[in-house]
């Protein structure tokens, strides 16, 4: 398989995103380390693209880089946003598209809001940079509006509230209405739901969905959560050590997962009919221990035969759409030989 | 046998305000709650956050003043400090949130771990030290670690080390106050495959509090859902998951993520539907202030809080 | 806003026991001082049988909470009792003087501020850079520089041979009061003492802005606020700054009592006929009841400039207002 044809068989014809070979760096001593390593990928109008993987695999990382939201960090490859490389952006053309075209929903809503502004004016102030030649009625007709959307009641008395006034669930709600005040093309959702409890959760996700379907944009949704994965995600990349290891429609990701990674993620959640739950052997190394020759994930699944892991191992693409960084994934077996508990195998 | 009752239990902080800082009105952190831990088996409290599952907890290992209500452990009236002596304390330990504060930086691992002993036992610096490294090694930790300091560790192994020093004094019951909430899904594994190994071979009974019920559902027998201050809904695992009652349970339930994608358009379809009898039945469920009312029995493990009037 | 006015009363409330309190540790402190309010009236030479009468007279021999409410109720109508060296009212003494360090004090905080506000945005904005160095090294050298050796050092450079500043008083003689030349050369005089004791005042807030900056350019709401799509210098305007300045506005109460510290020593050095200034020389005559009257009077200054600090800090800070 060739590597155009590959990058190909990842996108679709006009992505609203396309990366490619995207490296993210970051300085630890005198010394440049990849967070993110050498990632491409696309994302769809009107498409959610769940990224999932343990603490530390590079998914924050990544969607700075897409934001161009990193002070200090190298930045490599190709970030093209409708067709055009934003890498290449100045500053003040970055500034037009951040917010606008593309906006983030960051995981903290308390720390992502500024403790000393009304919440009012934090949803205005994006509406003012973007469209400042609305008036200041008609703006705050607009926050109010938003706030209406992201199902806060009483917005007029909200509007005036400080952050510390809110519930967490409220201040999330905050932090949307100020990622979509302006109807992004592009949302990126850095674990959106991580700090709230599971009826917010729901209502939030339900939320995100609503506004995707109104405004057609597309979602990354990045989570460390498989089951908000498998219910927002129409596809899914898992990322590990800042590469992508699997990357498939949703249903194929659960339904038959691949990677070592990806099985090893899976199997460590409870499920139904489990006693015992898997563990994934040691932890994600530390930005400058990561093993950078061959696979990554090789250290953690040490009973595997070192004969069976591949040299260097690249994505395939095994089934239309469902690429997979290895070919040797078929010898992987778990140590204690048991039924591996899940949904796949169909259900 | 039961080895925990909590009978009426009332944890009330009070509110100052106004220019004196006079109390005008209390918190009702826990706010009559009544519950029964049978040796051996894992009880999950759960409940959003600030339902008073964390000063539950305290009140019952003595970190929090009891308002009213009564706390046997193993047949002694605890409600009352002075009556908790050191034989009933060592049987009941707690475990931690947070693995990156609840551990004292300065200390190194050999001291933390030991600290209970050194409250209860005496031994030798000697008989201590195997004690420890024994200790670690029960919780996969090797005995070398002894001489490291917590930052040394990962989350995981952290929380491990909450948990050696927690089982030292081989305690009868272990309160566990969201052991695995700030843990990756792996390491989560890692933790609570531990507290069932660890349940087995020492006989453990645990108060296990959490807000997920994925978590919930695999860890424990007994369930209680708590909402401000008060159970909503007790039970056995099936009562809860398959047959919940309440109507806050019940959007409880349906708000845990479906992990088949294949389904998620019914479970959407059935959260909505959830949702919609939540806000038509709210006021037949919960009294003016909100609260619910008293629990009901529907079946030999089941309780609901019904409204008084059937 | 009602929690707000809460805080305030509340605030308020508080300074009177502080007000009382400074009232009895210095009526004690009277009391102890050898002599009394007689001293300074009568001849040292009358019959002790006249100045005994005189002391029942003036309630002198009453017990002592008898005095402590006369002699409250004095300093409340402006009887602060009776200078020895200068033979009159300390009230009148002190008039002038207040006056005087009041607009010390006021240009000193306005160069204190126009001076730290810069320079900490600076530093905090570009740390690490060579503009940073130097501020900072700036401030480490303020520190480490006494306030009276800097001045002395403005004086006589910028005073005597340079010639640009007057070196004593608080206003050239022969000046008719009112006239534009009398503020104007009031102002001048000013000049030189507000500057030197700013200069070396300044540096804490200095360093204190860059690190609050500093701590606020890793804030997660600046990284919403760049999300947003604001500029860099609508980030710092807006987000960073304001965020930061706001506390050290807080500050603004307490840096009363540098002032009063770094004026005893100042005033001292540039002659200048101020509160500091009377302290020293009045210790130094043991002219007690003067010596009562200022620290009183710094007393009240600092337990206000505290109050002053809490009730700004309240208004800026919606986070304390809850409390
Ligand atoms: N600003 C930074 N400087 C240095 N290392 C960083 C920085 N940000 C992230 N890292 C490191 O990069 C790796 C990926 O981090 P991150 O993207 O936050 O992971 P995730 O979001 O998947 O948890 C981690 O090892 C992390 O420690
Ligand atoms: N020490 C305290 N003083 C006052 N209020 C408290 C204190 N501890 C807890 N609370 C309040 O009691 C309620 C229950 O808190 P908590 O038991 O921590 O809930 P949970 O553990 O379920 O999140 C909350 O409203 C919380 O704010
Ligand atoms: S089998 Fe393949 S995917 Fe698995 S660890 Fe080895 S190289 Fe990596
Ligand atoms: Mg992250
Ligand atoms: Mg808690």
């Amino acid at each position: 398989m060739q590597t155009s044809n590959r990058v190909r068989g990842i996108s679709v014809e006009n992505p609203l995103l396309q990366i490619n070979h995207l490296s993210t760096s970051f300085r630890i001593g005198d010394q440049y380390y990849r967070a993110v390593d050498d990632v491409s990928l696309s994302v769809n109008k009107n498409e959610v693209l769940g990224i999932v993987g343990e603490s530390g695999s590079g998914k924050s990382a990544l969607a700075y880089s897409i934001m161009r939201l990193h002070n200090r960090a190298k930045i490599e490859g190709e970030i093209l946003f409708r067709g055009k490389d934003i890498m290449t952006l100045k500053n003040s053309e970055m500034n037009k598209l951040r917010g606008n075209d593309m906006a983030m929903i960051f995981q903290d809503p308390l720390t992502a809001l500024n403790p000393l502004m009304p919440v009012g004016n934090q949803i205005g102030e994006t509406l003012l940079l973007h469209q400042p030649n609305i008036s200041k009625h008609e703006r705050k007709e607009r926050v109010l509006e938003l706030l209406h959307l992201v199902g806060i009641p009483r917005p007029n008395y909200v509007y005036e509230q400080f952050p510390h006034e809110l519930s967490g669930g409220m201040r999330q709600r905050i932090v949307i209405a100020i990622a979509i005040a302006n109807k992004p093309e592009l949302l990126i959702a850095d674990e959106p739901t991580t700090a709230l409890d599971v009826t917010i959760q729901a209502q939030i996700l339900d939320l995100i969905r609503e506004l995707k379907e109104d405004m057609h944009s597309g979602v990354i949704l990045i989570t460390h959560d498989l089951g908000v994965v498998a219910e927002m995600a129409d596809r899914v990349a898992v990322m590990y050590a800042g590469e992508i290891v699997e990357i498939a429609d949703v249903v194929s990701l659960f339904e038959n997962p691949l990677h070592p990674y990806t099985r090893s993620l899976l199997n460590s959640v409870p499920a139904e009919g489990q006693d015992r739950l898997h563990v994934i052997q040691g932890i994600v190394p530390a930005l400058q221990y990561l093993p950078r020759e061959g696979c990554r994930f090789r250290e953690r699944i040490p009973w595997i035969d070192p004969s069976a892991h591949e040299e260097h191992p690249e994505l395939h693409e095994v089934e239309p759409g469902h690429f997979v960084r290895c070919t040797c994934f078929k010898q992987f077996y778990f140590p204690d030989k048991r039924e591996e508990a899940g949904i796949y195998g169909n259900s | 046998m039961a080895i925990l009752e909590v009978t009426n239990l009332k944890v009330y902080f009070p509110i100052k305000a106004g220019i004196f800082n006079r109390t005008v009105d209390y918190v009702r952190a826990v706010d009559g709650v009544s519950f029964v831990l049978e040796e051996g088996k894992t009880y999950g409290l759960v409940g959003e956050s600030g339902s008073g599952k964390t000063t539950t907890g305290r009140a019952i290992i003595g970190l929090e003043k009891v308002t009213e209500g009564k706390i046997v452990f193993q047949g002694k009236d605890i409600t009352k400090k002075r009556a908790r002596t050191r034989e009933l304390n060592r049987n009941m330990q707690m475990i931690f949130q947070d693995p990156y504060s609840s551990l004292n930086p300065k200390k190194r691992v050999l001291d933390i771990v030991a600290e209970p002993l050194r409250n209860y036992e005496h031994l030798s610096k000697k008989q201590e030290k195997m004690r420890v490294q024994e200790l670690l090694e029960l919780v996969g930790l090797s005995p070398e670690s002894i001489l490291k300091y917590p930052h040394e560790f990962s989350g995981g192994q952290r929380q491990r080390i909450g948990i050696a020093r927690a089982i030292a004094l081989k305690p009868k019951l272990i309160i566990a106050d969201e052991p695995v909430s700030a843990l990756d899904v792996s390491v989560q594994a890692q933790v609570l495959n531990f507290m069932k190994d660890i349940q087995k071979e020492l006989g453990l009974t645990y108060l296990f509090i959490s807000h997920d019920l994925g978590i919930v559902k695999h860890m424990c027998d007994e369930i209680a859902i708590m909402y401000k201050g008060r159970h909503v809904e007790q039970g056995t695992k099936e009562d809860i998951f398959e047959r919940p009652q309440h109507i806050y349970t019940k959007r409880l339930v349906a708000a845990i993520p479906e992990i088949n994608p294949r389904h998620r358009e019914k479970q959407f379809q059935f959260r909505k539907e959830v949702e919609k009898e939540y806000d038509a039945a709210y006021d037949d469920y919960f009294n003016k202030d909100g609260l619910a009312y008293q629990l009901q029995k529907i079946s030999d493990t089941h309780l609901v809080a019904l409204p008084e009037k059937g | 806003m009602k929690f707000m006015w809460k805080f305030i009363v509340r605030r308020i409330i508080i300074t009177f026991p502080q007000l009382i309190l400074l009232s009895v540790l210095l009526f004690l402190m009277a009391q102890a001082m050898p002599g009394d309010a007689l001293t300074g009236l009568i001849d040292p030479n009358v019959p002790e049988e006249v100045k005994e009468q005189r002391r029942e007279e003036l309630g002198l021999n009453d017990p002592w909470h008898v005095r402590y409410v006369d002699w409250v109720s004095g300093i409340v109508k402006g009887d602060l009792g009776q200078s020895f060296r200068f033979k009159m009212p300390v009230t009148e003494v002190v008039t002038d003087r207040v006056i005087n360090s009041f607009w010390l004090s006021l240009v000193t905080l306005v160069f204190t501020y126009l001076i730290a506000v810069p320079l900490g945005m600076l530093s905090g904005r570009y740390n690490n850079t060579l503009l940073d160095s130097a501020i900072t090294t700036y401030t480490y050298i303020g520190f480490a520089t006494p306030i009276f050796i800097f001045a002395l050092v403005m004086v006589w450079v910028f005073g005597y041979n340079l010639g640009w500043f007057p070196t004593s008083g608080s206003v050239a003689p022969g000046l008719e009061p009112g006239t534009m030349e009398y503020y104007l050369s009031k102002f001048y005089h000013l000049l030189l003492p507000a500057l030197s004791m700013a200069l070396i005042q300044t540096v804490s807030t200095v360093q204190y802005l860059r690190s609050e900056i500093i701590d606020t350019k890793q804030k997660d709401f600046i990284i919403t606020a760049r999300a947003k799509g604001a500029s860099e210098s609508r980030v710092y305007n807006r987000h960073i700054f304001r965020n930061s300045i706001l506390p050290i506005a807080a500050f603004f109460g307490y840096e009363i009592t540098t002032l009063i510290t770094g004026s005893i020593f100042v005033e001292r050095i540039f002659a200048y006929p101020g509160m500091g200034q009377l302290f020293i020389e009045s210790v130094l005559l043991r002219d007690f009841s003067v010596v009562n009257a200022v620290v009183l009077l710094f007393g009240i200054a600092m337990i206000l400039g505290a109050l002053l600090s809490d009730i700004i800090l309240s208004i800026v800070d919606p986070r304390i207002r809850i409390k």
